[in-house]
């Protein structure tokens, strides 16, 4: 089992959703987040003083899945979120050591 | 006859009809037309009074959009606690002082607790006390609760109220004594110039303005305003909504804090009104115009100083002066409050609201004004032209700038000693820890937004 974890555009969530649920991924976890990477940030003014914006706003998604699929749901994301501006964001896959189904108990394949 | 006309005669008439039905509305057999104006005067002044009141909502919710989140309770628990423990000092004390008979010009000294009428609610052909308690203290209300914007985030909630309770019972009731209720300012002249100031941009709005600076220097910046090179760093407000929100119902408010300063239902009303309406507009236009110019995009939150700024300069001349006068006095408040903002923020005087710049610094140029742009009389005047620019020279600026002294003095120094005081005793200051976590849940014990709440934007 992996765990796949993307940061995306929050607008760009949606798409990533219905592309993950056509290719038969059953569920995933979202957070809002803040973030920023190699393009930094830039500097505004509020009432004549300077303030840097650094942290934009982004969607964290996390779904755990088969091994198999794995880089296909990768794909799927990349594909679903890309816009080809700057602050896409990241995806990237870390492996599962247990994994449990809390209301049956199932464990490993059968709690995916 | 013109649909319009109809109903108002009609409802005056039947204004009439009720009052001569009514048998325990205490007039003679006969409703003369003074009774009936009397009856206007005292509702109109009241219902003005409502609308004064109703700002209480608008300081609250400029000043809480304009400040951080952990802090939104402590900023409405000062503004509700500032409303009523100030009405209720100008209750006990302030009036008396103000308005009270006996006294000298320095101070009255009758009429605490509202005691000492045989009828206070008679209107004996003007405006009873009642009336005039009523309205007198939405403005005592005011004037307090300006500082409180500027002293946001950082003060002692039990040293906040100790200051309202002073400011309402003794110190703005001296400086309305000395003015409005015909004390010493009101007895000075330089040449055929007395002392004007309409609705208040010294006498409440300075006076707040004064406090607030006051209070700002005593309590030091909050942490993390300035940095290490000295530089001010942006503490953006939480809730620009609110902010605006604020804005407008401080702005509907004044349409009660001006027009019902003439203290009678005629047609000045009418003019004040549409004075105080322009000089908001023209505030907020140019000051839109003038942070756009200096920070390259139109700030919102300026935008609103510059609309309260606008309504600030014309408070004290708007009986006095055309529309024309009042969109330029307006407008000249909406760039003087970038400016000042500015100012402050470099010479390191925090003011998260910008309440020593709306209040302090326009309410002075508000009343100066009355000095280069007053052509009507607007009943302190007693004379028409009396400004520069309509040849009535410069003694009326002069009396004006007189008055604008001796009120900033005496509030600056009553204000000084008592937040000295206030630091060496109980503390006027929350502690580092408490200031950064955030006054709501130390200092009330209550969280203004549990996780219920929306916390981002996209």
């Amino acid at each position: 089992m992996k765990l796949i974890t993307a940061v995306i555009k929050p607008f760009k969530l949606d798409d990533v959703k219905d592309a993950l649920k056509g290719i038969g991924v059953a569920g995933m976890t979202v957070t809002e987040v803040r973030g920023f990477g190699r393009q930094g940030g830039h500097t505004e003014t509020y009432r004549g003083a300077e303030y840097q914006i650094d942290f934009v706003p982004k969607v964290s998604l996390s779904v755990v899945v088969d091994d198999a699929i794995a880089d296909q749901v990768v794909d799927t994301i990349v594909s679903a979120a890309a816009t080809g501006k700057i602050g896409d964001g990241k995806v990237w896959v870390s492996p599962v050591d247990r994994l449990v189904r809390i209301r049956t108990g199932e464990e490993g394949a059968q709690a995916v | 006859m013109r649909t319009r006309a109809l109903r108002v005669i009609s409802g005056l008439g039947g204004t009439l009809a009720l009052l001569a039905l009514t048998p325990n509305v205490g007039f003679a057999q006969e409703l003369t037309p003074e009774d009936v104006q009397a009856v206007l005067d005292n509702l109109w002044v009241f219902i003005a009074g409502i609308l004064v009141f109703f700002m209480q909502a608008g300081f609250a919710l400029v000043e809480a959009g304009l400040t951080r989140a952990k802090n939104v309770v402590n900023i409405f628990a000062k503004n509700l606690a500032d409303a009523t423990i100030g009405i209720l000092a100008f209750f006990a004390t302030g009036y008396a002082f103000a308005f009270g008979g006996g006294g000298s010009k320095w101070i009255g000294g009758d009429n605490f607790f509202l005691t000492g009428y045989d009828d206070y609610s008679a209107f004996d052909g003007g405006l009873s006390p009642a009336t005039t308690f009523f309205f007198q203290a939405v403005f005592a209300a005011t004037a307090v609760t300006i500082a409180s914007g500027a002293m946001a985030e950082r003060t002692k909630f039990s040293a906040y109220l100790v200051f309202s309770v002073v400011m309402c019972a003794f110190i703005y009731p001296v400086v309305v004594h000395w003015t409005w209720g015909g004390g010493w300012i009101a007895g000075m002249s330089i040449g055929d110039a007395v002392y004007s100031d309409f609705a208040g941009s010294a006498i409440v709005h300075m006076t707040g303005g004064v406090a607030a600076l006051m209070g700002a220097i005593a309590l030091g910046p909050r942490l993390g305003k300035y940095g290490p090179d000295g530089k001010p760093r942006a503490i953006p407000g939480h809730n620009i909504p609110f902010a605006i929100l604020g804005v407008f119902i401080l702005w509907l408010g004044w349409f009660g804090f001006n027009p019902g300063s003439e203290l009678a239902a005629d047609q000045y009303v009418m003019s004040v009104g549409v004075n105080t309406m322009l000089a908001a507009a023209a505030g907020a236009l140019i000051s839109t115009v003038t942070i756009w110019m200096k920070s390259g995009k139109p700030d919102l939150a300026m935008i609103g100083n510059g609309a309260l700024a606008g309504l600030v300069a014309i408070t004290a001349p708007c009986g006095a002066v055309g529309p024309i006068s009042s969109v330029i006095i307006g407008g000249v408040g909406g760039l003087l409050v970038v400016f000042s903002v500015l100012f402050f923020d470099k010479v390191r005087v925090d003011d998260p609201v910008g309440a020593i710049s709306v209040h302090g610094v326009v309410g002075i140029w508000g009343t100066l004004s009355i000095g280069l742009f007053a052509q009507y009389d607007d009943a302190f005047l007693g004379r028409e032209d009396a400004g520069l620019f309509f040849g009535g020279g410069l003694d009326q600026l002069a009396m004006q700038a007189v008055m604008v002294i001796i009120i900033a003095l005496w509030v600056a120094i009553t204000t000084g000693i008592l937040f000295a005081i206030l630091k060496a005793t109980i503390g006027l200051r929350v502690s580092a820890e408490e200031e950064t976590q955030g006054l709501d849940v130390l200092e009330h014990g209550l969280a203004g937004y549990t996780g219920d709440s929306v916390t981002t934007t996209s």
